[in-house]
């Protein structure tokens, strides 16, 4: 009879299953991540008991405590279309590295004229910039935040009528107006938005919320 | 260390070579050291839940006076937010300075929601039992959404104003909306505070 004899080698484990498990994961979060944007500004947004969903195609209007304004639109053509309107708008000149480079940006809260500084900026640059930009004038004499509406609206109105050339955009591929505000930003700063929208004749938003854990009402 | 086990090692007994046997084993620490990371990575960069929003329409800009006279002030309910916090008030009717008592309520269940749940009674027993209904499959998806608009927008539904101060923090607005859409209230806006009801308002926080 032989001896039993005691491994010498190491003990080795079989990590096959545990290897797979972990590809299985990563292709899972590969697939269904979406990226989270760099955020300017920090805005914890008041908690509601609403369950809708924001949007896809959505135009984003962020309002920080100090009541300064920061804009996002979704869609690299878009975009760029939008950037150049305004361009025009303002007189204000950038290159063809620039377009592309904000293009891919995302939110941005400052004067036209500042932008392209910013957009050449890398990221800690960039971080630096956000905490001392004025965000996007709202007053009536220096209205920006109106023509970056108008023209974001125009810019995917066009995208969508080149989608569908027969002018029959589906419903949830049209722009939407969200805003996000930080629940202790001054009501008169976000009405202030609002109205811009307003004299845009846009009249449904979304506001964005956190969930709170309220439950249906009973009479 | 987990490595390329080849069976024997220190062996060597006799001199005898023989052929290696059994299944070759690969090192696969590095592997999932890597799975891991790019696991924690992807974990940590992505956004899960898209975040919720609250749906809102505002009124179009209304210019004549006389269409804002058309509202009927039976109906009519005036919710008042102060700069404060807790600063709720609440009057029905038309306002008058000399006899609307604003009445004080807080955001608590017991407070604005049952006072809405009052007033709102029979647009929200309407809406109960329309939703008892789809829970019991007596009605189709696309028909409870269109009845139950249509009950929300009744005509003798009441409404409500919502009036905000100056400095009236977004959050206390976002709260009283919400407890409107619990209470199933469709019908409100929210408009700014006028001169009269600000010093009602006064009197009232120094009471």
């Amino acid at each position: 009879m032989p001896k039993i004899k005691m491994p010498r080698s190491s003990p080795s484990l079989d990590m096959t299953p545990m290897v797979d498990l972990a590809f299985l994961l990563v292709t899972f979060f590969m697939l269904t991540s979406k990226f989270r944007a760099q955020e300017p500004v920090v805005v914890d947004p008041p908690s509601s008991s609403s369950q809708i969903l924001l949007p896809e195609n959505v135009m984003l209007i962020t309002i920080d405590t100090a009541g300064r304004v920061f804009f996002d639109l979704t869609g690299k053509d878009i975009r760029r279309n939008m950037l150049q309107n305004v361009a025009t708008k303002y007189k204000v000149t950038f290159t063809e590295q620039q377009y592309q480079r904000f293009a891919v940006m995302g939110t941005f809260g400052m004067p036209v004229v500042e932008l392209p500084a910013y957009i050449n900026a890398d990221e800690k640059k960039r971080t630096l910039i956000d905490k001392t930009a004025t965000g996007i004038p709202i007053d009536s004499l220096n209205n920006q935040l109106s023509d970056w509406v108008q023209e974001g609206y125009n810019a995917a109105e066009r995208d969508n009528m080149a989608k569908f050339p027969d002018g029959k955009a589906p419903k949830d591929k049209r722009v939407r107006y969200a805003i996000k505000a930080d629940g202790m930003t001054n009501y008169t700063k976000v009405k202030k938005v609002i109205d811009i929208f307003r004299e845009r004749q846009i009249f449904q938003f979304n506001l964005i919320t956190n969930l709170k854990g309220a439950g249906p009402a009973k009479g | 260390m987990a490595d390329v086990s080849t069976g024997d090692d220190g062996g060597g007994k006799k001199g005898k070579k023989r052929p290696k046997k059994g299944t070759t084993r690969i090192d696969m620490t590095p592997m999932v050291d890597l799975a891991f990371l790019l696991l924690t990575f992807f974990i940590l960069a992505t956004t899960l839940s898209k975040p919720k929003t609250m749906e809102i329409v505002y009124p179009k800009d209304v210019k004549d006076p006389d269409e804002k006279m058309k509202l009927n002030f039976l109906l009519a309910n005036t919710i008042i937010l102060g700069e404060k916090d807790n600063q709720v008030f609440y009057y029905p009717g038309k306002f008058k300075l000399d006899t609307t008592q604003l009445e004080h309520v807080d955001l608590s269940k017991d407070g604005l929601r049952k006072l809405l749940l009052d007033k709102n009674k029979n647009i929200n027993e309407a809406v109960l039992k329309l939703e008892e209904q789809l829970k019991n499959h007596q009605l189709a998806d696309s028909t409870f959404k269109r009845l139950r608009s249509k009950t929300k927008g009744d005509d003798n539904a009441p409404f409500f104003i919502v009036k905000t101060m100056n400095k009236t923090k977004y959050k206390t607005v976002i709260d009283v909306i919400d407890e409107l859409n619990i209470c199933n209230i469709n019908k409100y806006a929210v408009v700014d505070i006028a001169d009269a009801e600000k010093i009602a308002l006064k009197r009232e926080i120094k009471e």
